[in-house]
């Protein structure tokens, strides 16, 4: 699951963790108001003002048809009132986005922390994250801080560090000093930074998070370090014990149907391709999306219908797949071992009738404990859905399908 | 021989009576596997599917010398059960369950590591040696005896691949489900390398996915000890989009070294036959042993 950057320094300050601060605003209005208690507090009038959805590259990015970007600087209240009338209600397209953009209905009203002071202020770039190769917990960190970490990775490998954290003693004192010297720091900002590690790392670990990324991480030029973004993924196997991180769930960031999937307790991802697909297992349900890229079409969706495939699962991923109107064709694919063909057959039978009127061709292909007589029961259904039982079949029934 | 579990196998079941575990434990003991005994807290004492129940895994290994256990329990109590079973001396430890806690896996991981122990899983469909042992939730009668080793991140992909096998005219030795999580005890190489080890595997299929750097590793594992066995892979996944996650936690394309695309090459690079298509890891096989034995 992932949360808001508002969200994300929320948690961070309950860790210690000292951030860029900020106060989130749904209208224009509210974003003049945050303004001004900004003003109260931190006695400047500059704000930024940010875009908040789930989604980088928000400072380059612009709202759809005009030069606004998603994230930009106020000078006064006038512009505070203007940026945010530009930006809330519309669409936000970013690199991460896609053509399609997402709608924008919160700003974060954030204070200015380039203030200009006894040293020039620094921006480094730290994240907490899982290393799948060694299993252990990583932080990497760069002094190339406010860029695209991939592409400083690519350019200047190294210029990134990593320091792995052993699982058994957790993050030691001599790691957070590491990481200090090797980004440069001394005095003041110094310890500033090892105080930061430390908490970043407490509230990594003790949400749950499979990642928290800072960038950028800021040495402001009275020499404080804070955290001015905050990207955050939470485990969603953890979910279940942190019910106050769950309620942050933010469904407008999400495929409405997939929410709805979600419902059902079925793993539905949309795609943009022209070809439904159902499938019982996550590997087999990947592997069937590849099949119909090789048929020559496009995968619409990716759905996991778990290992029962009952006649009731069917139907509700059925009726899934074909709120999609990309949808030119489903495919079914069953692999029945401990679930019977024949059963998963009548099932897909029922829920045809139960639906009615299907304007797509379905292909059904199942295999595995009696699937021949599930292709009997299939094909003497009158139905119009063609049956497989050698995956090869299936995927020339599918490019024969799309040619028609 | 075959690897990790064979007809001399001793299995205990963790999660034993309840509802998954006694389905699953039921198939297996009908399958033939040497089922003797399961831990259930504070049911010890009790008989079960025929087999005595123990509260521990400690008491279970005492009272029947199990050296394998099978994992059921859920997951907010699954990583607790594994170090259990790495506790009371059990050797190979197969986790079923799925949905653990990243958090809950580093931990376990790292106990683990210190024991003299296997883990396969989490979130796998587990291990079989066909006419010997099933210690998993998969469909027995899709895999035949032969001489083929299978390793794969997924489940119904993996009966997929040994019926193909079968359909072939070739069977299994043992088929090792290491399971899709971000974190398991059996990585890939692990598991080709148990394969490439074993008098009664000829050749290996290896299914792998996106996310995570396992097959590269196995890849290039397999090409530095110089290609012994011949390998055929598919990596599933080919279509899926970065940043979202397609089903298993540990499918997810982060950056470029976790695309399909990626894999294959290095898999290719590294002397594997890599198919594009899933529907012909059967076919492949046949073809790549044909070649070998003119």
């Amino acid at each position: 699951m992932n949360i808001h950057e508002y969200q994300a320094k929320e948690i961070l300050k309950q860790y210690g963790v000292t951030v860029q601060e900020g106060i989130v605003a749904t209208s224009p209005e509210e974003a003049v108001e945050a303004a001004k208690k900004l003003k109260e507090l931190y006695n400047s009038d500059w704000v930024v003002i940010k875009s908040q959805i789930h989604a980088g590259g928000r400072g380059k990015g612009k709202i759809d048809g005009t030069e606004q970007r998603g994230v930009a600087l106020a000078k006064n209240l006038e512009q505070v009132k203007e940026i945010s009338h530009n930006i809330l209600g519309n669409i936000l397209v970013t690199i991460q986005t896609g053509a399609k953009g997402k709608r924008v209905n919160k700003v974060l009203v954030a204070q200015d922390v380039y203030y200009p002071g006894e040293s020039s202020p620094k921006e480094f770039y730290m994240s907490v994250l899982l290393d799948r190769a060694t299993g252990q917990n990583v932080i990497i960190y760069t002094t190339e801080g406010g860029m695209d970490i991939e592409e400083v990775a690519h350019n200047t490998p190294d210029k990134i560090y990593k320091e792995w954290i052993d699982p058994l003693v957790g993050l030691q004192s001599f790691q957070t000093r590491k990481i200090a010297f090797n980004l440069g720091l001394s005095g003041k900002a110094f310890k500033e930074m090892t105080a930061f590690v430390t908490s970043l790392y407490n509230a990594y670990t003790n949400i749950d998070a499979s990642m928290f990324e800072i960038n950028p991480v800021l040495k402001t030029s009275d020499n404080r370090i804070l955290a001015v973004d905050g990207k955050v993924g939470i485990d969603d196997n953890a979910l279940y014990r942190h019910p106050e991180i769950a309620a942050l769930r933010d469904f407008e960031e999400e495929d409405p149907t997939e929410v709805e999937a979600g419902e059902y307790d079925l793993n539905y991802v949309k795609l943009d391709g022209n070809v439904g697909c159902m499938v019982n297992g996550a590997g087999l349900a990947m592997a069937t999306m590849d099949i119909i890229k090789l048929s020559g079409g496009d995968p619409a969706n990716f759905l996991d219908v778990g290992g029962t495939a009952s006649a009731e699962r069917v139907e509700k991923a059925m009726r899934i797949i074909l709120k999609d109107p990309n949808v030119k064709a489903i495919l079914i694919n069953i692999f029945g071992g401990i679930v019977r063909c024949d059963r998963v057959a009548q099932g897909v039978v029922d829920a045809y009738n139960n639906i009615g009127n299907i304007p797509v061709p379905i292909i059904v292909r199942l295999q595995g404990t009696n699937a021949e007589e599930a292709k009997k029961l299939i094909d003497q259904s009158g139905l119009k859905v063609r049956s497989a039982i050698a995956l090869k079949e299936a995927a020339e029934a599918v490019s024969e399908v799309l040619k028609n | 021989m075959s690897v990790l579990v064979n007809k001399n196998s001793k299995i205990v079941v963790q999660g034993f009576t309840g509802n998954e575990g006694t389905f699953h434990a039921r198939q297996m003991i009908e399958y033939g596997t040497n089922v003797v005994g399961g831990i259930t807290p504070g049911k010890g004492g009790q008989t079960h599917l025929g087999c005595p129940v123990f509260n521990t895994v400690s008491d279970a290994v005492k009272n029947t010398g199990a050296d394998v256990s099978i994992i059921f329990v859920p997951p907010a109590f699954a990583a607790d059960a594994i170090m259990e079973a790495a506790d009371a001396g059990i050797k190979v430890i197969v986790c079923i369950t799925e949905g653990i806690p990243v958090k809950d896996m580093i931990g376990a991981k790292a106990y683990i590591k210190k024991r003299n122990c296997v883990l396969v899983g989490p979130n796998c469909p587990g291990v079989i040696t066909p006419d010997e042992a099933k210690v998993g939730i998969m469909p027995g009668f899709v895999f035949k005896k032969g001489r083929i080793g299978i390793v794969s991140k997924s489940g119904t992909l993996t009966y997929e691949a040994a019926d193909q096998i079968v359909k072939a005219g070739l069977g299994i030795s043992t088929a090792i489900g290491i399971g899709g999580d971000p974190i398991i005890g059996t990585s890939t190489k692990d598991a080709v390398e148990m394969l490439m080890n074993d008098p009664e595997t000829d050749a290996i299929v290896m299914i792998g996915e996106i996310g995570g750097n396992y097959e590269a590793e196995a890849a290039k594992w397999i090409s530095k000890n110089g290609n012994q066995k011949k390998v055929v892979a598919f990596i599933a996944g080919q279509t899926a989009p970065p940043g979202r996650r397609m089903g298993h936690a540990g499918a997810i394309i982060g950056g470029s070294d976790d695309t399909a695309a990626a894999k294959k090459k290095i898999l290719s690079q590294n002397g594997i036959f890599v198919v594009d298509s899933p529907a012909d890891i059967g076919i492949k096989m046949k073809e790549v042993l044909s070649l070998a034995s003119n």
